[in-house]
């Protein structure tokens, strides 16, 4: 599950393809119209290498990071079922991670390199998974919400143009189609559920909205730079139009339950297009900066446990083993 | 010392500033390419990789990673270095000539020919 890799809107279009082969640009970008995939020992822009990459290892580990929040609930799950269905969610998780890493590393950076990145805080991952969960209702909202928007995000990639990319994001929306229908069947047994349930529940999505709302990124506005990134099929859609999908799916869902989603301006306009309260950036900004409830513990935790599992991989390892980047 | 929210992270005990030593390269171990077959009759095919010191540990990745569903009867798995691999910029290898008709089913017209001889008859 994840939102949206953050790209710097800082970065200058002219600078990305700045000192490329004429040439070889234009067989690239005529094999991306035609609808071809992108393999990894093809020719590719040097800036096409460094988004994917940024983009497919802050995919990785917004699956790693996330799998912190919902694994806090395996053995509070109420019902022997719920705990299995959620550990097998967080299983898949951790498994996109893998398939995301391996994708990465075609393009040349090393699985160590970029856990080494994320660790030291340096790499950044969805935003989202820096607030906590505080009662089962809000694995329960995550499970529904956050899956759906990851889901908009990552079939909209699906159809990129980098091959390794859109192999492994088809293998992860086939699983998650589960982790959306179990998050919703939570959701719903709360909401049809006893006064305090649907308390509950009402409260976790109160929580969960603005986060929700920050899932797909800020609005980015159509620049040279986007525009190319579209045109490499690395971004297939904006920031805004995946946010007015996830709401034209999704907010009847909700209201469906009887749930009261906390911004008073939430409607659909006339055009069809959903008009909202502008979600606080500058909130957003400072938790993907660091400044969030749990981006410490988060961090924290994940060096334990590379930390902890450190002998084994020694152990394991031979002096014959030899890493060269994976082929596809 | 992390009072969470995770009873098991605050029963770790982990500190909030507990900086470790970057992985070393081969921390993560080589890679291995996972091939799977779907179903008994059909051709084994690539699925992705796995990270893995040997190859029984290659297999129960590839298994855990690649066939946790019942998607597979048949796993193999091969360290991407043992693969010999054509590169892309010479896919020309693979391109073929016209005059290759010889080796097409289309290349044989047999019709006018018996159509001519029927005619004669």
């Amino acid at each position: 599950m994840y939102g949206n890799a953050y790209i710097d809107p800082n970065d200058k279009a002219a600078a990305m393809i700045a000192n490329e082969d004429p040439q070889k640009l234009e067989a690239f970008e005529k094999r991306i119209a035609a609808g071809e995939k992108i393999e990894p020992k093809d020719w590719m822009p040097k800036e096409y290498r460094k988004q994917l990459i940024r983009m497919i290892e802050q995919h990785a580990h917004s699956e790693i990071i996330g799998a912190l929040p919902e694994g806090t609930w395996i053995t509070r799950a109420p019902g022997f079922r719920r705990k299995l269905a959620l550990m097998a969610k967080v299983q898949d998780e951790v498994g996109h991670a893998q398939l995301l890493y391996s994708a990465a590393e075609t393009l040349g950076k090393s699985r160590e390199a970029m856990i080494n990145d994320l660790i030291i805080g340096k790499s950044k991952y969805s935003n989202v998974f820096n607030y906590p969960a505080f009662t089962w209702a809000d694995a329960c909202i995550i499970a529904w919400l956050i899956d759906a928007g990851a889901i908009i995000n990552q079939v909209a990639n699906a159809k990129g143009s980098y091959g390794p990319y859109c192999r492994a994001l088809d293998r992860i929306c086939t699983e998650e189609s589960f982790h959306l229908k179990y998050g919703h069947d939570n959701v719903v047994t709360l909401a049809t559920g006893t006064q305090k349930q649907r308390e509950m529940v009402q409260g976790a999505l109160t929580r969960w909205w603005p986060p929700i709302m920050h899932f797909f990124g800020p609005s980015d506005k159509i620049s040279n730079h986007t525009e190319i990134l579209m045109r490499w099929k690395v971004k297939m859609a904006s920031n805004d139009d995946m946010r007015q999908q996830f709401l034209n799916m999704y907010v009847p869902k909700i209201w469906d339950l009887g749930l009261v989603i906390p911004d008073p301006n939430l409607k659909k306009n006339e055009e069809g297009v959903w008009e909202y309260t502008e979600p606080d950036w500058d909130e957003f900004k400072k938790v993907i900066n660091g400044g969030g409830p749990c981006n410490a513990e988060r961090l924290a935790v994940r060096r334990n446990a590379e930390e902890r599992g450190r002998w084994v991989r020694e152990a394991l390892n031979t002096t014959e083993s030899k890493y060269i980047v994976p082929l596809a | 010392m992390i009072k969470s929210l995770d009873p098991r992270v605050t029963r770790a005990e982990i500190e909030i500033e507990n900086p470790i030593a970057p992985l070393n390269e081969l921390d993560q171990w080589e890679t291995y390419e996972v091939f799977h077959q779907k179903k008994r009759g059909d051709q084994h095919m690539h699925v992705g990789i796995v990270h893995a010191p040997n190859a029984e540990m290659a297999f129960l990745f590839g298994k855990e990673q690649y066939g946790r569903r019942g998607f597979s009867v048949n796993i193999w798995v091969v360290k991407t270095r043992d693969v010999f691999a054509s590169e892309y910029d010479d896919s020309d290898i693979f391109d073929t000539v016209p005059e290759k008709q010889y080796r097409e089913a289309g290349g044989y017209k047999v019709m006018e020919k018996i159509n001519k001889y029927k005619k004669g008859v």
